[in-house]
């Protein structure tokens, strides 16, 4: 019955342009996410889907453009708002981005150490929780360098759904593991879709672990969003650019256009 | 060619003001936060306690040196004069206004500031920094904050500590090599120590502790290419803060020149 309060377009992104040292990476890119959906953004190694969720979470600022997320414009935040809305968002860096200084339950607990008041016992069962979820029970008092790099990425993303977030961000969350973590960390991002209902955007280059968690597919290509759709609807394109990339072919338009940049 | 010249110039120049700015950027902010809440103490003894653990064996031992070698250095002109028993009070006063405070703060700078930008700089490129802004975190104010304040207090702790370990090695070569008398030695010492020599030698240390913190967290946060990056950063900061120390210094001395003449 409050299905009108809830923002239907979770994220909105119109026209957002960034540049680095006139290097353009995002040019007039437009992408809207709604709320509780999947969105798997992929793209080749380099292209700026880092950079895209990285604006998202308001740590980059876009030259042009408009970003909102949750109807507020990321942009136009004073600090205040701005972490009120990160709080609201988590982020899994490609990897780990663990604080290595602290243990694990440290930091997965370091939102909520920081944000919120609660005793430590209270701290210690929401932690162990947010293991459990990702299937690390009892790993707490170990410190990151102690950790193989498939854990890291569980203890990272332990991290982000400690805060119980509206908004999960993942950057490469496939990449750098075995296929069984994969297939482990695709089923886990399924599942905190179903049961926490939260809004994710993945951005990735593994196209397997994009078909099995997305609601719906991006394809960004030279700074612009080319191709948008279903799964099926992206495994069945008639796009050449997108066909290359999903296929994997050595040869096709996105090579050529560097061959002529030779 | 010439032409050349002037691209290069000019790109280091705008290089050198971007710096400046950056920096005086992260001075206002760390101040800003220094100043609000919430305040982690315990945040910054922590940051003291290492930063004092990492540098007191090589301060005590540069300082002790510095004492020996200054004694011996001036005791080749005193005794030709035959005046030996001034090397105390030259000693006592050099050390105290200029050498303690100055190595201090190299000694320190290479030490702590160098393992700073290390660690911020590979917490930079692991995306820890971002991973600390996306939890709603300042950076500034929960790394830089910290060690701001736990060096600005800690220089004149080492400094003073610095003082008193020179002036014993000075101490040892005039008592048991020139045959001064040690109660001689430390009445002379006293006598030409003044409460403002005292007083400008520490205080200017705060500054270079300010300094050294800023310096190398500033390196630390703007690391860019990986390791390499890291390693080149840790360099530059060493660099960049023992040149700002010897600059600050030089400006704190023609201050105190002409405001306690």
């Amino acid at each position: 019955m409050f299905r009108h309060l809830v923002n239907p377009n979770m994220i909105e992104i119109q026209g957002l342009s960034k540049s680095f040292n006139s290097h353009s990476v995002l040019d007039e890119l437009s992408l809207t996410i709604n709320t509780g959906e999947t969105c798997v953004v992929i793209g080749r190694s380099g292209c700026g889907k880092s950079v895209l969720l990285k604006h998202i979470v308001g740590i980059l600022k876009a030259d042009r453009g408009k970003l909102l997320v949750d109807g507020k414009e990321v942009g136009k935040l004073n600090q205040k708002e701005l972490n009120a809305l990160r709080l609201k968002i988590s982020m899994v860096f490609q990897g780990g981005a663990l604080f290595d200084s602290m243990t694990v339950a440290e930091n997965v607990g370091f939102g909520l150490i920081e944000h919120q008041h609660l005793t430590r016992k209270e701290l210690l069962e929401q932690v162990e929780d947010a293991l459990s979820l990702v299937g690390l029970c009892g790993i707490g008092n170990l410190m990151p360098s102690e950790l193989s790099g498939g854990m890291k990425k569980r203890v990272a993303l332990a991290r982000a759904i400690c805060i119980k977030p509206e908004i999960i961000l993942y950057d490469e969350p496939t990449t750098g593991v075995d296929p069984i973590t994969a297939d482990s960390i695709n089923e886990l991002i399924k599942s905190l879709h179903d049961k926490l209902k939260v809004t994710s955007v993945v951005v990735t280059h593994d196209m397997k672990s994009a078909y099995k968690v997305a609601d719906r597919i991006a394809m960004m290509y030279q700074g612009k969003i080319i191709a948008e759709g279903k799964a099926e609807e992206i495994q069945n394109t008639g796009h050449p650019v997108v066909h290359q990339f999903i296929n994997g072919l050595a040869k096709g338009p996105i090579t050529e256009t560097l061959e002529q940049f030779r | 060619m010439i032409n050349h010249f002037f691209v290069i110039l000019g790109q280091k120049i705008i290089a050198f003001f971007y710096f400046l700015g950056g920096l005086a950027n992260l001075a206002f902010q760390t101040v800003y936060l220094s100043f609000t809440p919430p305040f982690k103490r315990d945040d910054v003894f922590e940051q003291a306690k290492k930063a004092g653990n990492d540098s007191l064996p090589i301060v005590s031992l540069v300082a002790l040196f510095i004492g020996l070698i200054f004694a011996l250095q001036t005791a080749y002109f005193m005794q030709r004069i035959g005046s030996e028993i001034y090397i105390a009070s030259l000693v006592a006063l050099s050390v105290v206004r200029e050498l303690g405070p100055v190595i201090t703060a190299l000694v320190v700078a290479g030490r702590v500031g160098a393992s700073i930008t290390a660690e911020l700089g590979s917490m930079q490129v692991t995306e820890q920094i971002d991973a600390l802004e996306t939890l709603a975190t300042n950076p500034v104010k929960y790394l830089v904050v910290p060690r701001f304040l736990a060096l600005s207090l800690m220089l004149p702790i080492l400094t003073l500590y610095a003082d008193i370990v020179g002036i014993l090695g000075s101490y040892l070569i005039c008592v048991y090599k020139l045959g001064i008398s040690s109660g001689m030695y430390l009445r002379v010492t006293f006598d030409a120590l003044l409460n403002k020599d005292l007083f400008t030698g520490l205080f200017k240390t705060i500054f270079f502790g300010m300094i050294i913190a800023l310096v190398s967290c500033y390196e630390g946060f703007n690391v860019e290419g990986g390791a390499e990056g890291v390693g080149r950063a840790t360099t530059k900061s060493v660099v960049v803060t023992f040149i700002m120390i010897i600059a600050a210094d030089c400006f704190f001395t023609a201050l105190f020149y002409f405001i306690f003449p």
